[in-house]
């Protein structure tokens, strides 16, 4: 069994995940963790899938993908063993005028201090922008990264927020 | 200044605030006058019943508009109305009125919910709240503090705009990376 990581792009229209996904059934694939949105009229469908072989749902894909309004890659990826992160969760917040490079600086900090973007989006409203991620932090950085985070901020003239993700449960 | 702490607005309504205040512009995120906190004022002040009485008039000519801070129309002052009479998800309710330099003093069952705010237009987003709340503040032109005791929409209401004083948006507190909606258009 190979485990394929698929990414599908195109103009938005109605049937995109219907008809990706009917090729996908066809040729036996079992979709495991996807995210399919739709980004300013754009569809994207990130997905990893398990059973056929990479060149066999690239070829079955093809044809979606014919007229030119729809881009697919297939390629083969090792599974992986269920991650476990020594790291406590927070999610980040910024908000502020669009400029180039906000998404570059804040996960920077991030990553300078060792913590993990597991989950990220962004939105263009108007003027405004606005950036959510969650961030798995190891232990006892946070202080320093919150700092860190209010100085890049303070240079790019943006709002930042990071608080500790809501552990509630139902 | 009347200092006597009392429960609920006592005999406060909004004709303390004298003729009606104007219907201001709000200002929209990014903007700076948004992300400061906002300074105390002083609530028996000209300036701030004038004040109190501009968020009062703008808040209602907004369609659905449940609450205005000062940040909100331009002023960094800890002033905001709020008004969820005859709101669907409202429980306890003190009518329209306004705050000066309110504070949480209490804040207990918190529950997720969506939020809008006039100043960020285009996106909603879920927000952890406490569903019941004891706030105090001062009351425009009186400056009497009192202390309200609410819950549910009313609660949610006084802690939205409590955070607008405090340079903060809901947009600071939503839950996680897909906790922001955008607004549905309607062509």
């Amino acid at each position: 069994m190979s485990e394929l990581a698929i990414t599908v792009i195109g103009r938005d229209r109605p049937g995109i995940v219907a008809d990706v996904a009917e090729v996908l059934a066809r040729l036996g694939a079992n979709l495991t963790d996807s995210t399919m949105t739709r980004l300013r009229g754009h569809f994207a469908m990130t997905l990893i899938c398990v059973g056929p072989a990479a060149a066999e749902a690239e070829a079955a894909l093809a044809p979606l993908a014919a007229d030119g309004q729809l881009l697919a890659t297939v390629r083969a990826v090792v599974p992986d063993a269920e991650q476990t992160s020594s790291g406590a969760p927070y999610v980040l917040a910024v908000h502020g005028a669009d400029r180039m490079g906000i998404v570059a600086a804040m996960t920077r900090v991030l990553a300078e201090a060792g913590g993990n973007v597991t989950d990220l989006s962004t939105r263009l409203a108007g003027a405004l922008y606005v950036v959510l991620a969650e961030v798995d932090l190891p232990p006892d950085v946070a202080a320093q990264v919150t700092a860190r985070l209010a100085a890049t901020a303070a240079d790019l003239g943006v709002e930042v927020t990071l608080r500790p993700a809501d552990p509630d449960l139902l | 200044m009347n200092r006597e702490e009392r429960a609920g607005l006592g005999d406060w309504t909004l004709d303390v605030l004298g003729p009606p205040g104007q219907v201001r512009p709000v200002v929209s995120a990014p903007a700076a006058v948004l992300s400061r906190a906002g300074g105390e004022v002083d609530p028996t002040a000209e300036q701030t019943v004038r004040l109190a009485a501009d968020l009062v008039a703008t808040m209602r000519v907004a369609p659905g508009c449940v609450g205005l801070a000062a940040p909100q129309i331009g002023v960094g002052a800890r002033v905001f109305a709020v008004d969820v009479t005859g709101h669907p998800k409202a429980g306890i309710g003190h009518g329209a009125f306004v705050l000066c330099n309110a504070v949480v003093v209490e804040a207990s069952r918190w529950k997720a919910g969506r939020e809008g705010c006039m100043s960020v237009p285009d996106l909603t987003g879920d927000v952890k709240r406490a569903g019941h709340l004891v706030v105090e503040g001062a009351l425009p032109g009186s400056g009497a503090t009192v202390r309200l005791v609410t819950n549910a929409f009313e609660a949610r209401a006084l802690q939205h705009e409590i955070d607008h004083c405090a340079g903060l948006l809901f947009l600071d507190r939503v839950a996680g990376a897909h906790a922001v909606y955008q607004r549905k258009v309607y062509l």
